[in-house]
């Protein structure tokens, strides 16, 4: 401020003045404040007088105006979309190992049906995205089955069971624990005569632990485990054999010669990855390959591992014993009788015989799950009159912790029930009111029961019959443990913590045991640290653990507790205790009491203990727990002692769990819904499966609606031809007609239970046929099965491929002329991204579908879409068929986006939304997009897919965690596609930039190779002629689809070569007509 | 430059021709009925729109198409709220009805440009009464047909701009290489194209409206739109430059619109798509699918405004002269498909064409035969073309038969093409008939219309037919012939 008024004279007086006329203290900021000068009054009366002067002055206007305007444009460019209200909570203190963006891997397990399958599970900041196999783990070796892949689904499916229920009213699960204490102690005067507990076949030997110690408290209560699609027949064949219950472990690398009897091995059961990836080891002609192995297959219905057969037979499921016992008469089980041999088997039979007996101790029978326990003990039999035993197949105590003979207990239960002889049932998982045989009336005879519990992941047909209904905790969301098929031991570990406060089965077990609340953590660990654990004589409750012991006040009460330990796996997956989103909750409560665990005194074992622990978890796998085999004789002329099947008239039904849904545990999995079963390609429905033949017989059609009467009980359903079925025969599968599954489940197919009865679970005789009249339509993404001539599968057999293994390539349209008048192919200097798909190892298992799905967020459409042909999936195995249309050779050809160097689809995009990379990938540009559908029309292999309607699912909140968060989430009027898994090469290039180095050969697996189990899918850089792909595609069956139209896919695909007996199939020349 | 082209209606040179050739005139029909005066055309046509009452079939109809036309607006409105999906499309048959019907207006719409351009660079005279209302019906087609690019796409909010090339900071161009982009720029010159020539013939007759009409309104509206017009020697010798110079912009439109259009199909590799003759074929096949339309308006509208006597007997036989020469050539393209697909040794192609004969949708291909190729040939017979009734149900069924070409070309072939996987069948949605009966119901709103305000027939040309016209010397269209 300019001070010129206040420097005269005149004013320094008048100054001078007013000081001497004041009293007391008086402050004044300066001269001015003390002149009072007009200046400072308007100084202060105006606030900013800098910025309010410069509004008159012309250059400061502007740059105000300047300002306002970008300011304003700022503000309504921002205006334009509106932001979602989103809150955001920060890590306060970043978890260990966690950076954001980067997804992290736990091990765990997947139990089912009695057994384990080891997992990697990614895990993006505290939410778990996608399945992987383990590589550490026996019956995974880094692959899973499709149930694996999809079970993500089921974790965050928005209809699981949310609350724990007493007659429909929402109570906590304290209120659980204290209101069986009555009926308890009631029990204790009977020993817990009233008390039954079902549960499904029980792989964990925690819990197995946990039943002991409660028979311990109530001897005379009753533990049944019941499985609607369990290995009975197995077990009761072992007990017919060895008079023991022992699991058979194949060692199919090894055997040269395999007989299946209706087994489906490689794609059904807990050791279909092990055994898929066995056998495909023998089926590999590149490298130092083995000799082809041999397979024949009995069978009547049409199953992958029948597809994958030399030689199928397919013979009614109750004609398969009489087979069995001719085969084994004759390679040496005593009394195995000779009966009738089926006219269609008689030439079959002898070259088998001579081939098996030609690979003794290199070869193998195995029986299916679906035969009766008799022809399991022949095939025992079989492989030890063969020499097999202890070569190529040896004999281990079961996975299950307690084998038992299911369908007997579960009769028993049900007798008990009506006699009234039970007041306490308590079903731990599985569904019986909806799959228990249906002359049981095993609903109505629950009905019975005094008070009734069910812990169960959904309110489904059993829950609505109980008093008590506990949401069960999902298996990523639970601790538990479990055993593979070969006995090794997993820890399951949770991923998160349960989304709507599930309990697992190990927490209502130690409520029903008077233990209150226990965490699964404690339970499981205290499992683990008692002695014996490892040979499943172990404890929970008896001895308390010294870890437990030594970190319980710190983890007092909380899931919290793994975090204690600080162990890495479990610290970064034990903060799935805060929630939804926990991370940011638990590391902060965790930390004080990691801090606090070392300041208590704790023992060496118990550290010692910890270490192993930590190591358990990060593995994947208890170490040395596999079971080493045990020594069975094989009983003495057994086989007689059973009367051969008499024959019966009519129709006769096999029961099989769905090749998706299973036994309807997957029911409500809309990724499973959805996935075209491998054979049938139906979606969203069964149906019963008849052979062409006889339905020409029967004058019925694809989609009749029939109506099947046995004893008394009738099903309608409609029919679907499946070649390769056996003649008169209907294959019913399981898990459908569901009432109570979910939104996608319900009134999904046919309720076959209908006409399952006790005395026939697998195989019903003597149906009854009427041709209803009425139609239903089916959903099949694959309408045609036969190739029309064209040259896209090509097959040799082992003799063709030995005179000429070029076949493939000879087999090429228009083969050697110019494709191009002007031929200057792009050059790829950098990565060129390439993939073969071996089709004699591809078993068809449809692992790679759902794995695409999850990685990709590839949405659901539902059944009227789909009949409609707009499936959303990137990659489908088409299966076609050739040859007998009553037993036709099958073959799966999985057709993901070819990956064109000259793809069809870039030149017709208007608006270049389809383009080239530089490493040859053919890329989609999801924003660009705009939908003119002329890329679809152009794909000479129809491998775009097109959102025709908003089909992702934008709403349901539970989903979006599920979400791959490296994939976009596309939107309504775009088109998509297989992109090679983009997101996964990027990560790659990005970890190998870092290192400054090129990526390595195999560092990057897609997610469809990543699932294989036999890995048909090599994925890599052909540039580098020291990957893997590289060398693949040398191979001279390695051939490209429609090469003629010189689209040069970067997908190729390597020739079947088929190897059977030529006693049975006299050699034909090379290349003739194989490729129809 | 007055050409000779009188012996079509003049006796006075009868006598230098052969007796053969005088006794084929006189069984050719006038182009305009005899006892016509400059003021009785004027006053015939202009009267339909000032001074007759609107007949009441004129409302019937005009209320039927606008509730089509209603329909039109609310699959559209369903379309874009909902999403393509509410049609039968899907994978392998990406594109059905939505391409189908453009395909099917766009040709239609090649009649009208050949009448006025081409016809009148041939100096036909006949194309004066019929080329006002066909070059209308070419306004309409396209208009319909263009809304289809658009609205076939999944996001048509962004394809509407995306498709044309504007300079942005993305520096994003579209695809030049695609068919569709070529389309785009077809379509939209067509249509602008078409739009002028079609307003600057109108212009004299707009301003006979002027001066004729009675009410206030119909002055300033027709005042307004015909620019001023006083029909001086300058007004007369300026249009008759535009005129032809625009005539010489639209003829090669006729042949390049659908060409372009046909590069749709083969310039794709899809079996029944991916052939070297589609130009001409589907040129030819616009042009026969066109006339048949100008033959389905032309029979109704002459007798419901009495025009007998201005659309005669020779424009119906020269319309069906040039159907049966184009209906030919689609024909022998036909013949050529089956050659073809035998003589490549091609086994996708020669599945192709056992498919579109004995596949789901064969009968679909044995019904665009029978009328294509095989009814077409009714018309070589004088009984027929004189029969108009029958013209018109035969014309009506030429538009049906076009339309079931495209439903062959584009749905049969994609239906089933390389990988038997990957085949699959198409059903259309009540939302794609709405769609296409929609379409239909704008056309003939906007034909409804247009009959009613504007002069269907171009009076200033008809005056020049009319032998007054002659006596002075020629008219002002001779002129610039």
């Amino acid at each position: 401020m300019n001070d010129g008024n206040i420097t005269e004279s005149g004013a320094l007086e008048a100054l001078r003045g007013r000081l001497e006329a004041t009293r007391g203290r008086q402050y004044w900021r300066s001269l001015e404040s003390l002149a009072e000068t007009a200046e400072f009054k308007e100084f202060l009366h105006r606030e900013f007088p800098h910025n309010a002067s410069e509004w008159l002055d012309p250059v400061g206007r502007r740059g105000f105006l300047k300002l306002m305007g970008a300011s304003l444009a700022l503000a309504g460019v921002s205006a334009c979309t509106r932001q979602p209200d989103e809150e955001i909570v920060p890590y306060v203190r970043q978890p260990e190992e966690e950076v954001p963006g980067k997804p992290l891997f736990f091990a765990t397990a997947m139990p089912m049906n009695g057994a384990g399958i080891g997992l990697l599970v990614e895990s993006h900041e505290g939410r778990p995205t996608k399945v992987e196999g383990n590589p550490d783990h026996p019956s995974s070796r880094g692959a899973t089955d499709l149930f694996a892949q999809a079970s993500i689904l089921g974790l965050y499916d928005p209809d699981r069971s949310r609350n724990i229920t007493n007659l429909g009213d929402i109570r906590p699960f304290s209120a659980f624990a204290t209101a069986l204490q009555d009926p308890l102690r009631a029990q204790e005067a009977t020993q817990g005569a009233g008390i039954r507990i079902l549960t499904e076949t029980v792989a964990s030997p925690t819990l197995g632990a946990q039943m002991r110690e409660f028979l311990m408290r109530f001897p005379q209560a009753k533990w049944v485990q019941w499985d609607s699609t369990g290995r009975h027949n197995a077990r009761a064949g072992s007990q017919l054999a060895f008079g023991e219950y022992v699991d058979a472990q194949y060692a199919i690398d090894k055997a040269d010669v395999i007989l299946s009897l209706d087994a489906d091995f490689l794609c059904t059961g807990a050791s279909g990855v092990r055994y898929s990836r066995a056998f495909a080891s023998r089926r590999r002609l590149e490298g130092n390959q083995a000799q082809l192995n041999r397979l024949y297959a009995v069978e009547c219905d049409p199953t992958n591992t029948g597809s994958r057969a030399d030689h199928r037979l397919p013979l009614k499921a109750s004609e398969i014993e009489a087979v069995a016992r001719a085969v084994a008469s004759r390679v040496g089980v005593a009394g195995a009788g000779d009966a009738a041999v089926p006219q269609a088997a008689m030439r079959w039979i002898d070259p088998l015989v001579r081939d098996l007996q030609a690979s003794r101790g290199r070869s193998l029978v195995i029986a299916g799950d679906g035969q009766p326990a008799v022809v399991h003990a022949l095939a025992h039999a079989m492989n030890d009159a063969l020499g097999n035993v202890g070569a190529t197949v040896t004999y281990t105590q079961t996975a299950e912790v307690q084998p038992m003979d299911q369908r007997a207990a579960l009769q028993t239960l049900a007798n008990d029930m009506n006699a009234g002889t039970v007041s306490l049932l308590v079903i731990i998982g599985g569904n019986p009111a909806y799959s228990a045989p249906v002359d049981l009336k095993f609903a109505d005879a629950m009905q019975k029961v005094a008070l009734r519990v069910h812990v169960g992941l959904y309110e489904d047909e059993t829950a609505a019959l109980c008093h008590w209904h506990i949401s069960q905790a999902h298996y990523l969301e639970s601790w538990s443990d479990v055993r593979a098929d070969d006995g090794t031991a997993t820890i399951i570990q949770p991923l998160i913590a349960p989304l709507y406060g599930g309990k697992s089965a190990h927490e209502v077990m130690a409520a029903l045991s008077g233990a209150g609340e226990r965490p699964g953590y404690d339970l499981v660990r205290a499992y683990w640290s008692s002695p014996g654990a490892a040979s499943g004589t172990g404890r929970v409750n008896a001895s308390p653990p010294p870890a437990t012991a030594a970190t319980a006040p710190a983890a007092a009460g909380a899931a919290a507790a793994p975090a204690a330990g600080g162990a890495r796996p479990a610290a970064t997956a034990a903060p799935a205790a805060g929630g939804a989103r926990p991370a940011a909750a638990a590391a902060p409560a965790a930390a004080p009491a990691a801090a606090a665990a070392p300041a208590t005194p704790v023992s060496a074992a118990a550290a010692q203990f910890d270490r192993q622990w930590r190591q358990w978890l990060h593995d994947g796998v208890v170490p040395n727990t596999a079971f080493t085999p045990k020594t069975v004789a094989v009983r003495a002329n057994f086989a007689a002692q059973t009367a051969p099947r008499a024959a019966v008239q009519g129709l006769e039904v096999v029961f099989r769990p769905d090749p998706t849904v299973h036994d309807g545990r997957f029911t409500n999995n809309a990724w499973l819904q959805e996935l075209p079963k491998s054979l049938t390609k139906l979606t969203w429905d069964n149906a019963a499966l008849i052979s062409p033949g006889t339905a020409d017989r029967l004058r019925l059609i694809s989609g009749d609606v029939v109506e099947l009467k046995q004893g008394g009980r009738t099903l309608r359903i409609a029919v679907w031809l499946a070649p390769g079925q056996a003649p008169d025969t209907l294959t019913l599968h399981l898990g459908y007609g569901r009432t109570r599954a979910g939104r996608a489940g319900n009134n999904t197919g046919f309720n076959v239970n209908a006409l399952r009865a006790f005395e026939a679970q697998d195989i019903l005789q003597g149906v009854e046929l009427t041709k209803t009249g009425e139609s239903y339509e089916l959903a099949c993404t694959q309408d045609h099965w036969s190739l029309e001539g064209r040259n896209l599968v090509r097959v040799a057999t082992k003799t063709q491929y030995d005179a000429d293994p070029a076949f493939a390539q000879k087999l090429e349209e228009g083969e050697g002329k110019p494709l191009s008048m002007y031929w200057q192919p792009y050059k790829y200097d950098g990565y060129a991204w390439g993939m073969t798909i071996d089709q004699n190892v591809c078993t068809g298992c449809n692992s790679c579908v759902v794995a695409c799905v999850a990685e990709n967020n590839v949405p659901v459409v539902g059944k009227p879409q789909v009949m409609n042909g707009r499936e959303m999936h990137w990659l489908r195995v088409d299966r076609y068929y050739t040859g007998d249309i009553e037993n036709p050779d099958t073959y799966h050809q999985p057709m993901p986006c070819q990956q064109c160097e000259n793809a069809s689809c870039e030149v017709v995009c208007p608006v270049a939304a389809t383009s080239h990379s530089d490493e040859g990938l053919n890329d989609m540009v999801y924003n660009r997009c705009v939908g003119t559908r002329y890329c679809s029309n152009n794909c000479p292999y129809k491998v775009r897919r097109f959102n025709f309607l908003l089909y992702q699912d934008w709403d349901t909140q539970s989903l979006w965690p599920l979400r791959n968060p490296d994939v976009t989430v596309r939107s309504r009027g775009v088109m998509e596609k297989c992109t090679y898994c983009v997101q996964r090469i990027s990560q790659a290039r990005i970890a190998a930039k870092l290192d400054d180095r090129q990526i390595r050969d195999g560092e990057i697996l897609t997610a469809c190779q990543a699932a294989c189990p036999t890995d048909a899918i090599v994925f890599g850089n052909i540039n580098d002629p020291g990957s893997q792909v590289a060398k693949l595609k040398a191979s001279p069956r390695n051939y490209t689809l429609l090469n003629e139209l010189n689209n040069r896919p970067r997908t190729s695909y390597l020739a079947l070569v088929r190897n059977p007996n030529t006693a049975l199939e006299p050699a034909q020349p090379a290349t003739d007509g194989e490729a129809r | 430059m007055a050409a000779p082209q009188q012996p079509l209606q003049a006796p006075p040179e009868a006598g230098s021709m052969s007796a053969a050739h005088r006794e084929l005139l006189a069984r050719t029909p006038d182009v305009i009925a005899p006892g016509h005066t400059f003021g009785s055309v004027t006053d015939k046509i202009s009267g339909i729109i000032l001074t007759r009452r609107t007949p009441i079939g004129w409302f019937l109809g005009f209320g039927i198409a606008f509730m089509f036309l209603t329909i039109l607006n609310l699959t559209i409105v369903k379309l874009l709220f909902t999403g393509i999906g509410i049609w039968g499309n899907n994978i392998p048959v990406g594109w059905a009805f939505d391409i189908i019907n453009f395909v099917w207006w766009i040709g239609i719409g090649h009649a009208g440009t050949l009448i006025s351009a081409i016809l009148l660079l041939f100096r036909q005279q006949w194309r004066t009464s019929i080329n006002r209302f066909a070059e209308a019906m070419t306004l309409f087609a396209v208009a319909c047909a263009a809304m289809f690019p658009l609205l076939h796409t999944g996001r048509p909010w962004l394809a509407a701009y995306w498709l044309f090339p504007y300079p942005n900071t993305m520096q994003l161009w579209p695809q030049f290489r695609s068919p569709l982009i070529w389309d785009v720029f077809a379509v939209s010159t067509y249509f602008t194209v078409s739009l002028l020539f079609w307003f600057t013939g109108l212009i004299p007759d707009l301003a006979t409206l002027r001066d004729s009409a009675q009410s206030k309104f119909a002055q300033r509206i027709f005042g307004v739109l015909a620019l001023g017009w006083r029909g001086s020697a300058q007004h007369w010798q300026r249009y008759e430059t535009i005129y032809l110079l625009l005539a010489g912009l639209s003829t090669p439109l006729v042949l390049s619109v659908h060409t372009v259009v046909s590069f749709d199909f083969a310039v794709s590799e899809i079996p029944g798509w991916h052939a070297t003759f589609f130009p001409p074929y589907f040129v030819a096949g616009a042009i026969y699918s066109g006339f048949a339309m100008v033959m389905t308006l032309a029979v109704p509208m002459r007798a419901a405004f009495h025009l007998e006597d201005l659309i005669t007997m020779r424009h119906i036989h020269n319309m069906t002269k040039i159907m049966l020469a184009t209906g030919m050539i689609v024909a022998y393209a036909y013949v050529n498909e089956v050659f073809y697909a035998w003589y490549s040794g091609n086994l996708f192609e020669q599945f192709m064409m056992t498919n579109r004969q004995t596949g789901p949708y064969g009968p679909f291909y044995w019904m665009l035969i029978a009328i294509n190729a095989c009814m077409i040939q009714l018309f070589w017979f004088r009984s027929v073309r004189d029969n108009v009734v029958l013209l018109f149900i035969l014309s009506l069924l030429v538009n049906v038969g076009m339309w079931l070409e495209r439903f062959v070309i584009i749905v049969v072939s994609l239906h089933r093409d390389f990988l038997p996987s990957s085949w699959g069948m198409y059903a259309p949605t009540k939302w794609d008939f709405g769609m296409f009966t929609g379409t239909i119901g704008l056309f003939l709103s906007l034909f409804f219309l247009f009959v009613r305000l504007l002069p269907a027939i171009s009076i200033f040309e008809v005056r020049t037919l009319v032998p007054e016209a002659k006596v002075n010397g020629g008219s002002t269209t001779e002129h610039l012939l």
